[in-house]
């Protein structure tokens, strides 16, 4: 995850308190989508931003969860997501980020 | 009166293979020397330059194989393809000595030192080059010096070849002490985007016999802006390429687009040259130097060489109707317009649907779909995914919400197989965005089986921070003498 996500992310966490933050990641594939999960959750895993050692343990989902789905008026999900829940390894995607959800937070 | 139908006269395009120049790419000169313990590493991951030649994606681009015939990955270490050359039909991948021989036979202003060793066999190699006798090897004797001296100077870059970063091969000085659009960094980009692009121009002279003379305009659609502080992108790298070339009857400006400049750069030839303003006109566009050893880490961290180790480079012709090359469609153009929305499917809605729909042309009637061609073995290993697989596969999701194709995944994998093709270009964005399939397009619509091939071409705008929006081009070009196409009045 870029720095500056990363930096918005603490930035918001920190003024709204972590227990009000759904973070929703739009990445392509399970690889990257993990990362990003493990980042919000868990802290930066390449130690590069600033979340770097910074477990925020925030609530994560993937845009192609259908709890998201479930949110989203049809029309703006066809026009805008839709396609891409065709094309893209949306099960993979969602165990990644359901795997890093699992991991327990410490303390 | 009738307008003149353009048509592609030629393309082609070149790779100089510059190891030594790779610590100059912007992410390289940016963390060698934050982590020094990396800098071996990255030194020893340098290929040779035969390993670069016999790289099956280098020979696509060079037009030996069509991106069909890739061999399955990997193709680090895969046996060279057959007839592995470093000439190929569409251009030349040129090794790093001889490139730094023709930076210091584009350079008008001194900026180039070459030591004397390096310039004595980069002007024996330059002398039996094809193209020899379009270049001015003069001035390598002019540019022969005491580089490792000048090096030394406040504000100069030391250049190297290929993995000996021991010696001094050659200097670049800046050109003002306090502008950093003319520091030598930004010099070397210029230098290199020019020399690239120049020795395609050449390359597309030659294998379409036009004279250069004949030659009214040049776009320039690289990546790198030319100028100085008062007017950093002030422009006209085309003329620039269009002077060392032969091209003294032409004149030219530059076409900024982000990646996606070169099909803008396409269909305005192509409209002067169908309105009648100019007969012939190039669109060139020369490699980035900044973009070099941009994934190395990923690369490292998997064992495999540095593979951004290449400068692109192309050049692309056209001209009026000569009853054979492929027609350029002006009527099919398709533009992501600021209304269009900047989703993904949106974006690809704009330039690979709408045009087709309105034309009444079913997407499974065009043969090949040119889109950004990122060679996936280099951009996977850093996270960035395979571009053009997953353009495929959206273009594929749209064909069977446009009811062009079935709505199942099957039918949706065999159009990806029968109208997409692997990557292969090097991650220029410019060169990847449709515009490095412009050879074989050409191959396909005339001596190959093709009748249709689109080029669509994606910008990423939001990176200079001025909007939000990306951008993108994309046109059809079209067998010549198709009758199907008799209905499509000339000139629109």
């Amino acid at each position: 995850m870029d720095l500056r996500s990363q930096e918005a992310i603490l930035r918001l966490a920190e003024s709204h308190g972590r227990d009000d933050i759904v973070v929703i990641i739009g990445a392509p594939d399970p690889e990257s989508a993990e990362i990003a999960a493990e980042t919000v959750r868990l802290g930066d895993p390449t130690y590069a931003g600033p979340l770097a050692g910074a477990q925020l343990g925030l609530e994560v989902f993937h845009v192609l969860h259908e709890e998201v789905q479930a949110d989203v008026p049809p029309e703006v999900w066809d026009s805008q997501i839709g396609v891409m829940a065709d094309i893209l390894d949306v099960d993979g995607i969602n165990a990644a980020i359901e795997e890093i959800r699992s991991r327990p937070l410490d303390g | 009166m009738t307008m003149p139908e353009p048509v592609l006269l030629g393309a082609t395009q070149v790779l100089a293979h510059v190891p030594g120049l790779a610590i100059h790419g912007s992410k390289p000169r940016r963390e060698l020397p934050r982590h020094p313990e990396v800098e071996g590493a990255f030194l020893a991951a340098l290929r040779s330059f035969d390993d670069a030649v016999a790289y099956p994606p280098h020979q696509v681009f060079l037009g030996a194989l069509h991106p069909r015939q890739l061999p399955p990955r990997p193709w680090v270490g895969a046996p060279a393809p057959d007839g592995t050359s470093r000439f190929g039909p569409a251009g030349e991948i040129m090794p790093d000595h001889e490139f730094l021989g023709l930076l210091a036979a584009v350079d008008h202003f001194g900026l180039v030192t070459l030591d004397p060793a390096v310039a004595e066999q980069a002007a024996v190699a330059l002398a039996a080059h094809p193209l020899a006798k379009h270049l001015d090897l003069d001035r390598i004797d002019a540019a022969t010096g005491d580089a490792a001296a000048v090096a030394t100077r406040p504000g100069s870059l030391p250049l190297h070849l290929g993995t000996d970063h021991g010696g001094v091969a050659a200097a670049v000085v800046s050109a003002h002490e306090a502008d950093e659009a003319l520091s030598a960094v930004v010099l070397l980009d210029n230098l290199a985007a020019k020399a690239t692009a120049a020795l395609a121009l050449l390359h597309v002279l030659r294998s379409t016999g036009v004279d250069p003379t004949s030659v009214d305009y040049v776009i320039g659609c690289g990546e790198e802006a030319i100028g100085d502080r008062y007017q950093r992108g002030g422009g006209n790298m085309a003329k620039a390429v269009a002077e060392v070339a032969g091209l003294t009857e032409a004149s030219g400006m530059d076409v900024k687009n982000f990646c996606a400049a070169p099909i803008p750069a396409l269909v305005m030839a192509s409209s002067l040259v169908a309105s009648g303003v100019f007969g012939r006109v190039a669109v060139v566009a020369g490699g980035s130097l900044a973009k070099v050893g941009m994934k190395f880490q990923g690369h490292l961290r998997h064992g495999l060489p540095i593979l951004e180790d290449v400068l692109g480079g192309a050049a692309a012709l056209i001209g009026p109707d000569d009853g054979v090359s492929p027609r350029v469609r002006l009527d099919s153009v398709g533009r992501h317009k600021v209304s269009a929305g900047g989703a993904g499917p949106q974006i690809m809605e704009a330039l690979a649907v709408e045009p087709l729909r309105r034309l009444g042309i079913p997407m499974a009637d065009v043969n090949d779909y040119a889109t950004e061609l990122h060679n996936p073995e280099i951009t996977e290993p850093q996270g960035s995914g395979d571009v053009a697989a997953r353009n495929y596969k959206l273009i594929a999701a749209l064909a069977a919400r446009a009811g062009s194709i079935v709505a199942d995944k099957e039918a949706q994998a065999g159009f990806v197989a029968e109208h997409g093709m692997p990557g292969f270009a090097p991650t220029q964005g410019h060169l990847a965005s449709a515009q490095c399939y412009l050879p074989h397009a050409r191959a396909r619509l005339t001596s190959g089986g093709g009748d249709r091939v689109m080029l669509l071409a994606k910008g990423s705008l939001f990176l200079g921070r001025m909007s939000q929006l990306s951008d993108g081009m994309s046109v059809l070009l079209e067998r010549n003498g198709n009758d199907d196409n008799d209905d499509n009045p000339k000139g629109r």
